[in-house]
């Protein structure tokens, strides 16, 4: 299992390591000299020449990459053309709204999604199921921002329930953090249900042909049980796969729900530092975010051995 | 030589009858009736937008700006002749027709779903042709694409626009790129499990040149598949180009696209939802029609997928 846990870690370094050569290519790949912009408009031919010295910008390309490599590694992800802060601090800053947002959405998205997929498929071909799938489709169709601003209208304008708009950190108390927290999560989440919902159908109703329920059913036990212990334990593989591929969606979503709420969060930093033309921000953000993607998959792939016990490393 | 068609003809004869059926099933397939309908409604209105009673969209009116649904007022034309015209949908803050930018929305987001599913198909096509074909070549280009997909599509679309100037080109452009990593997924693993079927190895014992045996064996084994991942991934586009256009980085804010007009109407969304409210019925009816012939594709052309 650890000699497994060891070489999935090992696998993912290769495929970060293509994320980093694509990310540090698309600076590459602009306009403009960073090191003049990062010098300002005032600055002199010397101090931009001196700027690039420090930066390494007038070695050869590969060179450049390894250095930038290395001070990644190091946890220096350059300075902001824009923000004139260290990248890092920048997004230190705006990481406690999304971790929120997240998983505040990822807890309502699976409590809610997954008995209704298990009720789905119980009721496989009823008007119930219909009603499901029709959600999920429509889930998958409507844009995360008309579901926020439909969810604002609602709740927060005609019922007057929460605020309209904001974040309120977590130290300044849990009751307006949650308020704030609230609707937003319910919008991201719609997306995420309508795709958990749907592959817990699938996936149970598959697992219900099989001849232990039909075992567990001949003995007496209780439909509930069935359903969520027989049942959904064994469909468990395939739905927290898709739980975890969902991130991405979740990524992107997160994004566009910052932006509606106006969260100030690395969503909001992402969509700031592209109208900026921030780069440093940019690439940094993009890596963080895809390792978070990356090393959630390879969390999923190691949750197998609990659902499924056939599974060993 | 002689004993190609021998060897083929079976395989095609097996091929050939659920064909048919499918396409008889798929004209009785609701969703693929309701969900191509709502799409040929959505084509139609963007290509008639000048005929349906729209003003210029991009017309900016000072007297007339924020106006409610259903206000009413003259219009001058320029040889001077007035007519009464009425803002279905309300006006913006520029004082723009939102009914005209809506109906005239439909073209961007049209142009934008087909154009990526097509180009989108077709380089995934051709690179998961040669991954899937050339051994050599596979490891490099998989491990290429393994990293693309490591980049959540909505993130990396967004960089992506950050690169070039702002416009129609580059949205296509950074769109297109995060979906063709799926393409090249799903062409790679039909072509490694299709070059395993016997009637693809009596091909290359027959001596059929390589560039034959990929269009005349392997190719028609994509097509079905394809056509299902091209519907979802123009869904997915139309979507994506909004949200672009909302965050402020897509197509510019003249152009009225169903993004842009929604974008227009954020700051004074508490006042005015109808900005938002119109292109955003349209923008959600349009995705879920184009994932209902989705659904409905892959329910009757790819049996295998409709499981999952």
């Amino acid at each position: 299992m650890f000699l497994y846990f060891l070489r999935r870690l090992a696998a993912t370094i290769p495929v970060m390591l293509i994320v980093a050569v694509l990310v540090f290519l698309m600076l590459r790949l602009t306009p403009g000299d960073p090191a003049a912009i990062i010098a300002g408009d005032n600055a002199n031919a010397e101090q931009v020449a001196l700027i690039r010295t420090r930066l390494g910008l007038d070695q050869p390309i590969i060179v450049q990459f390894f250095i930038w490599m290395g001070n990644l590694l190091r946890g220096d992800f350059g300075e902001s053309f824009f923000f004139k802060k260290t990248v890092a601090e920048l997004i230190l800053g705006r990481l406690e709204p999304t971790i929120a947002l997240a998983l505040c959405t990822i807890l309502i998205a699976v409590t809610v999604a997954v008995p209704l997929g298990v009720l789905a498929a119980y009721k496989q071909g009823t008007w119930i199921d219909r009603l499901v799938m029709g959600f999920s489709v429509m889930g998958f169709s409507v844009p995360v921002f008309v579901i926020g601003y439909a969810l604002i209208y609602l709740f927060a304008i005609k019922l007057n329930w929460v605020p309209v708009q904001g974040y309120q950190p977590l130290s300044q108390g849990f009751g307006g953090f949650l308020q704030r927290l609230i609707l937003p999560s319910v919008t991201l989440s719609v997306i995420y249900i309508a795709l958990i919902a749907r592959m817990t159908r699938a996936s149970v109703i598959e697992v219900l042909g099989e001849d232990y329920i039909r075992t567990a059913r001949a003995k007496g036990q209780v439909e509930s049980k069935i359903l969520f212990r027989h049942a959904l334990k064994n469909a468990a593989v395939p739905i927290v796969t898709v739980i975890g591929l969902g991130v991405a969606l979740l990524i992107g979503g997160v994004v566009v729900t910052e932006s509606v709420f106006t969260i100030p969060g690395l969503g909001r930093l992402t969509v700031d530092a592209v109208l900026a033309r921030d780069y440093p921000t940019i690439q940094a953000v993009i890596l963080l975010f895809s390792l978070v993607y990356v090393l959630i998959n390879l969390a999923v792939d190691l949750v197998y051995t609990l659902f499924d016990p056939r599974i060993r490393y | 030589m002689s004993a190609e068609p021998v060897i083929l003809a079976p395989a095609e004869a097996i091929a050939a009858p659920p064909r048919f059926g499918a396409w008889r099933k798929l004209l009785r397939h609701p969703g693929v009736l309701i969900g191509g309908g709502l799409i040929l409604f959505m084509t139609l209105m963007g290509i008639l937008a000048p005929v349906l009673g729209t003003i210029n969209p991009a017309e900016i009116n000072p007297t007339f700006r924020n106006r409610v649904p259903g206000m009413e007022r003259t219009i001058r034309a320029d040889d001077g002749s007035t007519r009464p015209y009425k803002h279905l949908m309300g006006t913006d803050s520029l004082g723009r027709d939102v009914y005209s930018r809506v109906v005239y929305g439909a073209r961007v987001s049209i142009l934008v779903g087909v154009t990526v599913a097509t180009i989108s198909v077709a380089i995934g096509l051709l690179i998961g042709l040669v991954a899937g074909y050339v051994r050599w070549l596979d490891g490099i280009i998989m491990r290429f694409m393994d990293g693309l997909m490591a980049i959540p599509a909505i993130l990396l679309a967004i960089a992506l626009v950050s690169l070039f100037r702002a416009g129609l080109f580059s949205v296509i452009v950074a769109i297109v790129v995060p979906e063709i990593p799926r393409v090249v997924r799903l062409v790679r693993s039909i072509v490694l499990s299709v070059r395993e079927e016997p009637y693809v190895e009596a091909a290359i014992m027959a001596g059929t040149p390589t560039p034959a045996l990929l269009v005349r064996h392997v190719l028609p084994n994509t097509v079905a598949p394809l056509i299902v991942q091209g519907t979802f991934i123009c869904a997915s586009a139309i979507l994506v180009e909004a949200i672009l256009s909302f965050l402020g980085v897509g197509i510019p804010p003249e152009t009225p696209t169903w993004g842009n007009i929604m974008a227009e109407g954020r700051s004074l969304f508490r006042v005015y939802p109808h900005n938002i409210l119109f292109p955003g019925v349209f923008l959600a009816l349009t995705v879920l029609a184009v994932n209902m012939l989705g659904d409905g594709l892959r329910d009757t052309l790819d049996p295998k997928m409709a499981k999952r």
